[in-house]
């Protein structure tokens, strides 16, 4: 049976951190060299995180090739390829640290691939012409991963760090003064609620993949972590800009991507047109070709298939070809996404083209944080996919690995300040907050528990995700967001009536997915009608009525808040979001039009 | 192909710690490309037993889906391997499904595998650097070792490993290879081999590389192929080397 309890006496130098990827682990190594104790909470063990799926790379203008590149020439093609909604300081910020973070992956022991003179390999990758994506095979995010789950490790043998695996977040505690000051968390198998003070409180709980049912991400990618925060009060920032990867092999269960470093090697995209492969990226996009932004080469997949009619047999499917490079360089290079298609399809990725097709990728929008990484919510910090910097529209690929050790390495310092500034100390903070906060959520699980209604959780899920799939995802119309944004209140109505025929007390899955529906519904909300108020085309979000980028309207961050007193699963009114629009600090580089059929312009 | 194709499959099943287990059928209808996973899915939108009863959905654990991550591990007619790539085509049916054997069950598939991961403490599975501020580049090294230790860095901690290995298991303290195969990563790295000695240290007593019954079956259990019995004969020449230096000096 669940009871509430302080795991610990409040301390002033212990903090907490949700999710082991890599934004919380390098959270965590930082704000252990700070002289922090962190609390580590992820849902499953750290190391099976979701950053093991980046493949390609880590981007980083470390310049080993002659070709010129610099932080700049970075910082330029990340704003540009994010179509001028990133606030430009921390982009920039980040590209100039990013040579440095490579070097650190580097002696953490990240087995990257190296060149004749045993240095560094770099690569290209989409949205840039230079050769600046470190790599270790085609599983790289796996293996800074791991180099950072090791240092952890050594400080979790060291005492300094607590790691509380399979125990997921519920929601912030905050003290007298509207301080984060700890968090209440449960443990999946043993159903165990509890309470945790930490002077600062950090989320790392990567994106919303499972919004869509099936997408790149891993089925532990609910939102939902990101989405009761919401409901707690913090500002959600540009949810509506949903990246689409090009890329992935449809599945049953899954949309499995590969890697755009595939493209990067020399991949092709092609469909037969007239009995001839038609390189159609090539063709459309000269400059660049292949190696377009994301959303330029899903849309451009979109056109060819649905409105040309040119999907493979006529199904929504088109060529991604490797076979005309060498086996050999590709399995030294590629090696690791060459097994995932040929384990999951049966074919050889070096003998003939995969079949692939656009899949729901990343979440560009997040918690909105200030340039520290902090939420509008005190002491509490978001890092990593689930907060809204850097990428702004679009993302470039390899980018996503940098920005989440980059904002670890910013949150980890800031944390440590933050608790040692601490407005109230924390054995000044009420430990009835402690106790009433635990036995709050115990409550709202337990009639979780009870409900007998006739729906069943997964199957709202599926019809969540089948709906936001086809209406939120690559064209968008306002009549078909209308229409989604009404749904999913029919699915919040019909939330009320699922049934839990399950009684079990130990790992009672239906009932943490009926919990985290609850929530993810809330934050479904906030992406449809973020994209139904945005009129104009931009980065990943494209409208076809309004197909310009529109600077003097839309130039602007969209801020969700959460109205209402909804924060709890199975609460009457289940509240609204509300929106303004912040505007973004291009102060560094000047918004021009972004362009990809010709060289980039200077601005 | 008929329209009402199914495939059968059985689940072990235990409601928690402790409790009693037995197995139970499930009959789930066909669709192309379906993997396990995609069956435990469906049993969570439906799930009716082949007797036509309603029954809870069985528990099982999973995340990435595309073996990297390690966490679908269970046993699929009898092989210890990932259930996100056992493809229903390829398996013969009925499909009988367990949990692991050598961790403690919490639920139907779901085992604890925390120990793997304190093998990896024990054995000190890092590099000891002096802090993450900025000292420039790593190490030079060649693309061969690169390439070597990254096949070795593909570990994710499955378990596979030591399901298969006979000499592991609860009654027993023997790391299995797993850990071991970490101890070779990090001692072929240039700046890792400077605390080589600690990481043999750890595999040399009880436990340690000495208890491996050399059965083989690890490295055909690994779904990255990694090459675990070339890195336990390696550790074990390196002990065995480290051991004549001490005593001799």
């Amino acid at each position: 049976m669940t009871q509430p309890h302080g795991s610990s006496a409040p301390k002033s130098n212990r903090i907490a951190i949700v999710g082991g990827g890599l934004a919380g682990l390098m959270t965590t190594i930082r704000a252990c060299e700070a002289g922090m104790e962190v609390d580590l909470f992820s849902v499953v063990p750290v190391k099976r995180s979701h950053s093991v799926c980046a493949q390609g790379g880590i981007n980083g203008a470390v310049n080993t090739k002659g070709e010129g590149d610099s932080p700049a020439e970075h910082f330029d093609d990340t704003v540009y390829g994010g179509d001028f909604l990133a606030n430009q300081p921390p982009v920039q910020k980040m590209t100039d640290m990013a040579p440095g973070i490579i070097y650190l992956m580097d002696r953490l022991g990240v087995p990257f691939n190296r060149t004749a003179e045993g240095l560094l390999d770099f690569r290209r990758f989409g949205g840039t012409k230079h050769h600046r994506t470190a790599f270790a095979g085609a599983s790289t995010g796996q293996q800074l991963l791991y180099a950072l789950d090791e240092q952890v490790r050594r400080f979790e043998a060291e005492g300094k760090v607590r790691k509380f695996e399979t125990w997921e977040y519920l929601q912030t505690i905050v003290d007298e003064d509207g301080t984060a000051c700890g968090i209440v968390a449960t443990n999946v198998f043993s159903m165990e609620v509890r309470s945790f003070p930490a002077a600062a409180v950090a989320l790392a709980t990567g994106g919303p993949g499972m919004l869509f049912g099936k997408s790149t991400n891993s089925i532990i990618n609910t939102g939902a972590a990101a989405a009761v925060t919401y409901l707690q009060g913090a500002s959600y920032a540009n949810g509506e800009m949903i990246q689409i990867h090009p890329t992935a092999i449809p599945g049953p269960d899954k949309l499995r991507l590969m890697s755009e470093s595939a493209r990067g090697e020399g991949g092709r995209v092609w469909v037969p047109k007239d009995g001839k492969p038609w390189y159609f990226l090539e063709e459309m996009y000269p400059a660049y070709g292949n190696l377009v932004p994301r959303d330029i080469a899903t849309r451009a997949i979109h056109k060819v298939v649905y409105d040309m009619n040119l999907g493979l047999n006529g199904e929504a499917v088109v060529y991604l070809d490797l076979s005309h490079i060498p086996a050999d360089t590709l399995r030294k290079k590629l090696g690791a996404i060459m097994d995932i298609y040929e384990k999951f399809m049966g074919d050889d990725p070096t003998k003939v083209p995969m079949k692939v097709f656009p899949a729901v990728h990343y979440s560009m929008g997040g918690l909105w944080v200030d340039y520290n990484q902090m939420t509008n919510i005190p002491g509490l910090f978001a890092v990593g996919e689930c907060d809204y910097s850097i990428h702004g529209a679009n993302r470039l690929g390899a980018n996503s690995l940098l920005s989440c050790i980059y904002a670890g390495m910013v949150a980890g310092p800031q944390m440590a300040k933050f608790a040692k500034n601490r407005k109230r100390a924390m054995d000044k903070v009420a430990s009835s907050i402690f106790e009433t906060a635990a036995k709050a959520q115990i409550q709202q699980i337990e009639s979780v528990k009870k409900m007998d209604g006739t729906e069943n959780p997964y199957n709202l899920g599926r019809e969540l995700g089948d709906w936001m799939t086809r209406n939120v995802t690559v064209t968008r119309y306002n009549d078909k967001l209308k229409q989604t944004d009404d749904k999913i209140q029919e699915l919040q109505a019909r939330w009320h009536k699922i049934g839990i025929a399950d009684k079990g007390g130990w790992a009672n899955q239906a009932v943490h997915q009926t919990r985290q529906l609850w929530s993810m519904l809330q934050l479904a909300r906030v992406v449809t009608i973020g994209a139904l108020k945005r009129d104009e085309s931009r980065g990943a979000h494209y409208k076809p009525d309004f197909p310009n980028r529109d600077d003097e309207k839309f130039m602007k961050t969209t801020m969700a808040k959460y109205q209402g007193n909804g924060a709890a699963p199975g609460s009457k009114d289940a509240g609204q979001p509300t929106f303004s629009y912040e505007a973004v600090d291009v102060s560094l580089v000047k918004p021009r039009p972004r362009k990809y059929d010709v060289d980039k312009q200077k601005s | 192909m008929s329209e009402n194709k199914t495939i059968e499959i059985q689940v072990k099943r235990q409601e928690g710690p402790g409790k009693p287990s037995h197995w139970e059928t499930f009959k789930i209808p066909y669709k192309p490309n379906m993997n396990v996973i995609a069956c435990l899915m469906e049993l969570q939108i439906s799930p009716v037993n082949a007797e036509g009863k309603t029954s809870t959905p069985p528990a099982w654990e999973a995340a990435c889906l595309e073996e990297v991550c390690g966490t679908c591990s269970m046993i699929v007619n009898g092989r210890p391997r990932q259930a996100c790539t056992a493809l229903i085509d390829k398996l013969e049916q009925p499909i009988r499904l367990e949990p692991f054997s050598k961790f403690p069950i919490v639920r139907d598939l779901i085992t604890d595998r925390t120990r793997m991961f304190d093998h990896l403490k024990q054995v000190k599975a890092w590099i000891n650097i002096d802090g993450t501020h900025d000292l420039g580049p790593g190490p030079k090294y060649s693309q061969e070792l690169a390439l070597s230790r990254y096949k070795m860095s593909e570990c994710m901690t499955c378990g596979c490993c030591l399901e298969a290995c006979p000499n592991y298991g609860p009654q027993s303290k023997f790391i299995g290879p797993q850990a071991i195969n970490q101890v070779r990563l990090f001692n072929d790295h240039p700046s890792g081999e400077m605390n080589a000695s600690e990481r043999l240290e750890a595999v040399m007593g009880e436990g340690g590389v000495n208890d491996c019954g050399d059965a083989q079956n690890c490295v055909k259990a690994c779904p990255k192929q990694i090459p675990l019995t070339e890195s336990i004969a390696t550790i074990s020449r390196d002990t065995t080397r480290l051991a004549f230096k001490k005593l001799f000096g």
